[in-house]
């Protein structure tokens, strides 16, 4: 005896059963591309684009090195080996590159890749007008930087030339011996310009060119599908000059910004690569999981900045005294989990290249007697300094075990201020700060992206530090004749900053990550970079 | 009614038109800005940047080219987070994914929040009665970042019938949709079930009964019509919430929504998507206020349109 609206109630709830029931089959992996060897990486948020001459991102690097290449590549182990260009050759002041491109490089609709693809493209980057981000990258280039602030209108001017259609030369404004390591980023890729022009011309941002179908590429996949904030997949193309090597038949690039979904999906086996671990899953996979779990060196520092305009943090005695304090080991042990991080007492992370001599070490006392010597004997009469962080918790445990360590250690009070991101950034760019938190990541390979944030008014620098030695040192630096003079003045960089402290290195970063064992050659760079076409995944 | 609905309509531009200004001036004045990043660039190209996007002009400028181009053109902008795309395009791209969860969240909401709230009210203070009731608590303490991934602990990592997480087949709603089903059925069964026993004592209930009208009558009949009068009211925000999409849902499921959307749109001082979203869920809001207010007339003849 049912009136009707429950009659209705009922069957909805019968319905509802129902499709429950019916989705309760065991769930099969699904892959769009399911067809040989599709590999599943998590990929972190969603990409802004996959322009190369409109994004900054790394999750976007990951996916634009599969479907564009440069002039050079990674090679197996890491290293440079040739890309688009086949040879090149360097003049003796390095100031001008030769690269000769091979005449089976292809774009994705057949196209051959010419030199003229990458001037026209270097050009659309510096552009003014396509306000690209990244255009500073190629300021290396005479009069790369004078075209894009406009001071110079005529492109010809810019040392970019195509002497024959695969003969690319650059000139240099100053010697750059790490431009190679530069070329293998995406800002200096190449574009289809016909492509581009065809979707709303050269200077537009986000057009549709970008979209699947509309796509052209030069790289060893070709996109296929872009669902956004869920996944993008591309798969082998068979115009890449060296699509003999791609091992893979295709790779997805899940957009997952959350680390424990990816941690599940991982573990449920829909993904074959997370792009990072949550902290608490740390130990657990490091236990249990050994087979799966990766923890490798990754070239940038996480520190805190402070505010050498303000007291008493203008006085460097103070700063150094400060820096003394931390126990790195007690954070990275018990904060940190030890996910592969180790102590920074010093600001560019070690590598093959380059490791610093200076340290930012001495003894508790020693600090203690720093703080006398500023007037402040055991933190008496110091103002409480703030310690600014954007909003996350591991910051956050960071800045309290710092408090509690300047506390105890050296009787300072610190405060700790929580911000939200953007607001964050303003405070740091205003120096409406005292000591702020910050992390670094190169750009390239090399310590010059490191101790170039610290020349003075440079963009990067965000803490009223301006030592002219150092300014001088380093702009000298570029035009030391060999390798070894270069590291012998950025020993120097070291070593004033080691000694001024305009920034405390707390930490050099690890990449933390879980991997199945079904994948193969997957080669660890300081950068966490990566030719696609070496990777396999094993039947 | 249709002179009620009209007014109504006509008063939805005013306050269309506050929503938007005081939006478009608040992002604007909060610090941050959307290309400020970790990696600060050249004072040129952020020039350069600002000058693409028109950010560069005076700020009346910005703001009645903005209002220009909603109103002639019903174009949201340019977003300035993800270059590719325009706010009308994000908007087309991710509401269907939330309403595709709201809607079955609704009908999940609906159908067990009435059920469970009409059962605890007829079985008042009986076993019945006290599960209904714990229900509703339980829904309404666990919060769906709880709920959410002990669902997928369960029926996903441990039994394998669902994925994780993920928006591609139609199996890859049923977790979400019942997550976020649940919380809401729990308010719409507390408020069923008070909107029952208020009515229940009421003395044309009691005169009902003692004309012999059967228990099953009264209950539907009589008594249900006034109980959902506080549901009908609690939906009508409810559902424009539940549409619009549920940023911590979409997060821990990955789905493709409006909601995500919404959230980060303000934390990237995305300005463009930040208004797009707002102006939708203000339509929605009003939009659905205004259903509410024609159902609450319809089922209570007490009230007219006025």
């Amino acid at each position: 005896m049912f009136t009707p609206l429950f009659r209705r109630a009922g069957l909805l709830a019968t319905a509802f059963l129902l499709i429950f029931i019916a989705g309760c089959s065991k769930k099969e992996v699904s892959t769009e591309t399911a067809n040989g060897k599709v590999l599943r990486i998590g990929n972190g948020a969603e990409p802004e684009d996959i322009d190369p001459q409109v994004v900054t991102g790394v999750g976007e690097n990951k996916i634009i090195t599969a479907l564009i290449e440069g002039l050079v590549t990674y090679s197996p182990d890491g290293g440079i080996a040739p890309g688009v260009a086949e040879t090149w050759e360097i003049s003796a002041d390095g100031l001008l590159y030769t690269f000769h491109l091979r005449d089976n490089a292809k774009w994705s609709n057949g196209d051959p890749v010419t030199a003229q693809d990458f001037v026209r493209s270097f050009q659309r980057m510096l552009t003014p007008s396509l306000g690209a981000e990244y255009a500073y990258k190629l300021f290396h280039l005479v009069n790369g930087e004078e075209f894009n602030t406009g001071k110079i209108t005529d492109f010809a001017q810019v040392g970019a030339k195509a002497l024959d259609a695969r003969t690319l030369q650059l000139t240099l404004k100053h010697r750059t011996p790490f431009l190679l390591e530069s070329l293998k980023h995406y800002a200096w890729f190449p574009v289809h310009i016909p492509t581009v022009e065809k979707f709303g011309g050269l200077t537009r941002k986000g057009s549709a060119w970008t979209r699947p179908g509309n796509y052209v590429g030069n790289g060893p996949f070709n996109l296929v599908s872009w669902k956004p904030n869920q996944k993008i997949t591309v798969t082998r193309s068979a115009t890449y000059w060296d699509h003999a090597t791609v091992k893979l038949d295709g790779i997805e690039f899940y957009a997952i910004d959350k680390d424990d979904t990816e941690e599940r999906l991982f573990r449920t086996g829909e993904l074959d690569y997370s792009y990072t671990l949550p902290l608490n899953k740390i130990e657990t996979y490091r236990r249990e999981h050994q087979d799966t779990y990766r923890q490798t060196p990754y070239y940038g520092v996480y520190f805190y900045r402070l505010n050498t305009t303000r007291k008493p943090l203008d006085d460097k005695r103070v700063r150094r005294a400060l820096a003394l304090a931390i126990d790195r080991e007690s954070l990275i042990k018990n904060i940190l989990r030890s996910g592969g991080q180790s102590p920074a007492l010093n600001f560019t992370p070690p590598s093959d290249k380059f490791t610093s001599n200076a340290r930012i070490a001495g003894d508790l006392d020693e600090a203690k007697r720093l703080l006398v010597e500023a007037g402040y004997p055991e933190g008496k009469n110091m103002p409480p300094v703030e310690i600014l962080f954007n909003t996350s918790e591991s910051h956050r445990v960071i800045a309290e075990a710092i408090q509690q360590m300047w506390k105890t250690r050296l009787g300072v009070n610190a405060l700790i201020v929580n911000q939200e991101w953007k607001v964050y950034l303003n405070s740091q760019q205003t120096l409406n700060y005292q000591v702020a938190r910050a992390g670094w990541i190169g750009d390239y390979d090399d310590p010059n992206t490191f101790l170039d944030m610290w020349v003075t008014g440079g963009g990067n620098n965000q803490t009223g530090w301006s030592n002219a030695e150092y300014d001088r040192l380093l702009h000298g630096a570029l035009a030391t004749p060999t390798e070894e003079a270069r590291m012998a003045v950025y020993q120097k960089l070291e070593a004033i900053l080691a000694d001024e402290v305009p920034v405390i290195p707390i930490y050099f970063y690890s990449r933390i990550y879980a991997i199945s064992p079904k994948v193969k050659n997957w080669i660890t760079t300081p950068l966490d970079n990566r030719a696609w076409k070496w990777v396999d995944l094993a039947d | 009614m249709f002179r009620f609905i009209a007014r109504r309509l006509l008063e939805t531009i005013p306050v269309l038109f506050i929503i938007v200004t005081a939006t478009f001036f608040m992002v604007r004045f909060v610090p941050g800005g959307p290309f400020d990043s970790e990696k600060a660039t050249t004072p040129e190209i952020r020039a350069n940047l600002e000058a693409y996007y028109g950010l560069n002009l005076p700020l009346h400028q910005q703001y009645t080219n903005y209002l220009k181009a909603v109103v002639l053109h019903g174009d949201l902008g340019r977003s300035t987070k993800y270059a590719s795309r325009t706010v009308n395009e994000i908007i087309a791209d991710k509401l269907p994914a939330s309403l595709q969860l709201g809607g079955l969240s609704l009908l999940i909401a609906l159908a067990l929040g009435l059920t469970a709230g009409v059962i605890a009210a007829v079985k008042r203070n009986t076993k019945i009665d006290y599960f209904a009731s714990s229900f509703a608590m339980v829904g309404i303490c666990v919060p769906t970042f709880v709920l959410g991934p002990l669902l997928v602990l369960v029926f996903a990592i441990h039994l394998g019938w669902f994925s994780a997480s993920g928006w591609y087949e139609w199996q890859d709603r049923i977790l979400p949709s019942i997550t976020l089903g649940i919380v809401y059925a729990a308010g719409i069964a507390r408020l069923t079930r008070g909107g029952m026993l208020e009515v229940l004592n009421l003395d044309y209930i009691r005169t009902a009964r003692a004309k012999g009208a059967s228990e099953t009558r009264i209950i539907f009949k009589h008594a249900l019509r006034g109980g959902l009068l506080p549901v009908v009211s609690y939906l009508g925000p409810a559902i424009a919430g539940i549409l619009t999409g549920s940023f911590v849902i979409e997060t821990i499921f990955q789905i493709p929504g409006l909601g995500r959307e919404f959230v980060n749109s303000a934390f990237n001082r995305d300005y463009t998507l930040v208004l797009g979203t707002v102006i939708l869920y203000a339509v929605l809001i009003i939009a659905l206020n205004l259903v509410v207010d024609v159902v609450q007339v319809w089922l209570n003849p007490k009230l007219k349109f006025e």
